[in-house]
């Protein structure tokens, strides 16, 4: 009963294949224009893909390529759309708006205002039943979407950014809400903050340039980034390069001492589904030669004025081009590396930017694996 | 819609002053004939004149063709505009072209081009005519001259408020398990609601208007194709008190149509037809609190 899909768009350089299993709820990231929204917009029926093939619990959603050109209209998919604004339709009230999927689906009118109800009481907008769109506040009109998509049943819900949108006090009502209602729901959620992967999703892939560069469980994507997008997000240092005996060799040439990094390896194999569609290299064999990232975090980065010597060490001459605050340190950001250092080591070191100093690096804290 | 979007007495405005010279006088090249006009009037013979048979029969004419007219327009033209909004053909950028052309096109020629196709001996005339069916210089005539020169401004209007309106309420309704038929019926109509509304108001006044090509395709029968413009041209040969107090009739229905349509200044104004998604969404009440 899994959602497949593997679909290409030529002329946006879309190219991947997904499962996402019952109940399974999968949280798609990446920088902006990786096709996040091309991936939704091909599942929900609204963009034809140039080729490709996506079914779910055995119907076909479309299969489409050389003499193959089966294509289900998106009202016969059940894969209901959740947009980063609210989109309900303003001339019809709450109630109407969540009675409108059962509605379409043949539901008559008294049948449709019951299952309207008992969506809007599930996300707590009982009370704004009789309120028209333009009545209801941007969390509000968020709530009313959310159950106006789970009315109409479906078997896989989209959602595209569904907190973008929101102030800063109604997006973490919402998250809540999405994870009661998401739980043992099939959905997939398109996301810029890792807090949704967390709690939101299972499983999280992340997309650049139309494909999938990383995919696995949340927290092990986190703790062990491949990309550096993803070491971003989880405020990680990332050195890709070469893997040595003792470490990585960039493509600069500069050699990296770090801890080859075999215990999450199996971790990450053992971690079941879904890690499979990632697309890199078998998990566990760090042979020298194989592509490889270094990873670390910025606390455990020193800032020197002059070059320190001893092994085994990590030392490199960079430009500070930015220092900004970040809990009670100050994150020293030097092109695509930082380093957080107290207030006081950075006044006494006269940091500012355009300054040239040396990040130093233990070899211990340096994790290196394959990429 | 928003409290912003409506200029603040007071507020910098950025117009140089001779703008409004200017301004002032484009506003009076239509404020000063119409009072010159009024200024005409025959105020003590009004009533009878305007009440004449043959003005009463020209205005029932009028008033009938043109809400026929109207009708027919937006029965045609609302698939029109949501092809041309919405759709995706070989040929539309042409097909948008020629349903503008009556717009910028002499009625004269427009009445020229129906009488050489639905005419005695024109393209579709001679077959309706061994079907018993005969068009030019009748009734039906009236109101296709006054659709073929109408329709251009509901198509414009409600094209206008379907692209600023946008698909993505569409998608959504889709996405929810809406077929296409549902969707238009539920969730595009009722958007483009107030677009279709003013579209329809522009083409009926514009149809109450027209001149040249019922007079060429219709001719001028009384009772059957002499609507109040035709019988406003023929009057002023003969009784001018009559044409001037027929035209101010026509003046006031006018004023009244473009101030339905048009009710308070809207800002911004996105064109004379559309105006941004909110505004075109919401119901008309909202715009006359000014």
């Amino acid at each position: 009963m899994s959602f497949r899909m593997e679909a290409a768009v030529a002329a946006r350089g879309f190219d991947l294949a997904l499962t996402v299993g019952p109940g399974e709820t999968v949280a798609i990231m990446g920088p902006n224009g990786a096709g996040k929204s091309t991936l939704l917009a091909v599942i929900a029926g609204l963009l034809h893909p140039d080729s490709g093939r996506a079914e779910m619990g055995g119907r076909v959603l479309f299969d489409l390529g050389s003499g193959r050109s089966t294509w289900t209209a998106p009202h016969h998919r059940g894969t209901a759309l959740l947009a980063q604004e609210p989109l309900l339709f303003p001339h019809l009230s709450a109630l109407e708006n969540v009675a409108f999927g059962p509605r379409s689906r043949g539901e008559s009118r008294r049948a449709s205002r019951k299952t309207a109800l008992h969506w809007l009481g599930a996300v707590d907008a009982g009370g704004l039943a009789g309120r028209r769109p333009a009545e209801l506040s941007g969390g509000q009109a968020q709530r009313v979407a959310v159950a106006r998509a789970l009315a109409a049943d479906p078997g896989l819900l989209l959602l595209d950014e569904p907190m973008a949108a929101l102030d800063i006090h109604a997006a973490p009502l919402l998250r809540r809400l999405l994870k009661r209602v998401l739980a043992g729901r099939r959905a997939i959620i398109v996301t810029h903050d890792v807090l949704d992967a967390l709690m939101l999703a299972d499983r999280v892939i992340v997309l650049e340039d139309g494909r999938i560069i990383e995919s696995g469980p949340t927290r092990d994507i986190l703790q062990r980034p491949r990309s550096r997008f993803v070491a971003g997000l989880a405020g990680l240092n990332l050195i890709p390069g070469t893997l040595t005996e003792h470490g990585l060799t960039t493509a600069a040439g500069q050699d990296i001492a770090g801890q080859h990094d075999s215990i999450l390896d199996t971790e990450a194999a053992a971690a079941g589904p879904g890690v499979e569609e990632w697309s890199g290299l078998d998990a566990g064999a760090a042979a020298p030669g194989q592509a490889g990232v270094a990873v670390f975090p910025p606390s455990a980065v020193s800032v020197f004025l002059t070059e320190a010597h001893g092994s085994p060490r990590n030392s490199f001459p960079v430009t500070i081009t930015d220092l900004e605050p970040r809990g009670d340190q100050i994150r020293v950001r030097a092109g695509e590396l930082s380093a957080d250092v107290t207030p006081a080591a950075s006044a006494d070191l006269g940091l500012a930017p355009g300054m040239a100093v040396f990040f130093v690096i233990k070899a211990g804290a340096v994790s290196v694996y394959p990429a | 819609m928003k409290a912003g979007q409506r200029r603040s007495p007071g507020a910098y405005t950025g117009i140089p002053s001779w703008i409004y010279v200017v301004a002032a006088a484009g506003g009076l090249l239509v404020v000063l004939p119409l009072a010159a006009m009024v200024a005409k009037v025959n105020w003590a013979q009004f009533i009878p004149l305007v009440t004449s048979e043959s003005s009463l029969t020209a205005l029932g004419l009028s008033l009938r063709t043109s809400a026929a007219s109207t009708l027919l327009c937006i029965v045609l033209g609302v698939p029109l505009a949501l092809v041309l909004a919405r759709g995706s053909f070989p040929g539309q950028r042409l097909l948008r072209s020629f349903v503008l052309l009556p717009l910028v096109l002499p009625p004269v020629v427009g009445g020229i081009a129906l009488l050489y196709t639905f005419g005695r001996q024109g393209l579709l005339g001679r077959s309706l005519e061994v079907l018993g069916i005969q068009i030019a210089f009748s009734t039906a005539a009236v109101v296709l001259a006054q659709t073929f020169v109408a329709l251009p401004f509901l198509v414009v209007s409600l094209e206008g408020t379907l692209r600023t309106a946008g698909g993505r309420y569409e998608a959504v309704a889709a996405t929810l398990g809406a077929r296409p038929g549902t969707v238009l019926r539920r969730v595009t109509l009722p958007l483009v609601l107030p677009g279709l509304a003013s579209g329809a108001v522009l083409s009926f006044a514009r149809s109450l208007g027209e001149f040249g090509a019922t007079l060429t395709f219709a001719g001028s029968l009384q009772g059957v194709t002499r609507t109040l413009p035709l019988e406003i041209y023929l009057q002023r040969e003969t009784d001018a008190d009559a044409a001037v107090a027929l035209s101010l009739v026509l003046v006031a229905v006018a004023v009244t149509v473009v101030a339905v349509s048009y009710r308070g200044p809207r800002r911004p104004p996105a064109g004379p037809f559309g105006s941004e998604r909110r505004t075109t969404a919401v119901p008309a009440r909202d715009r006359s609190v000014q």
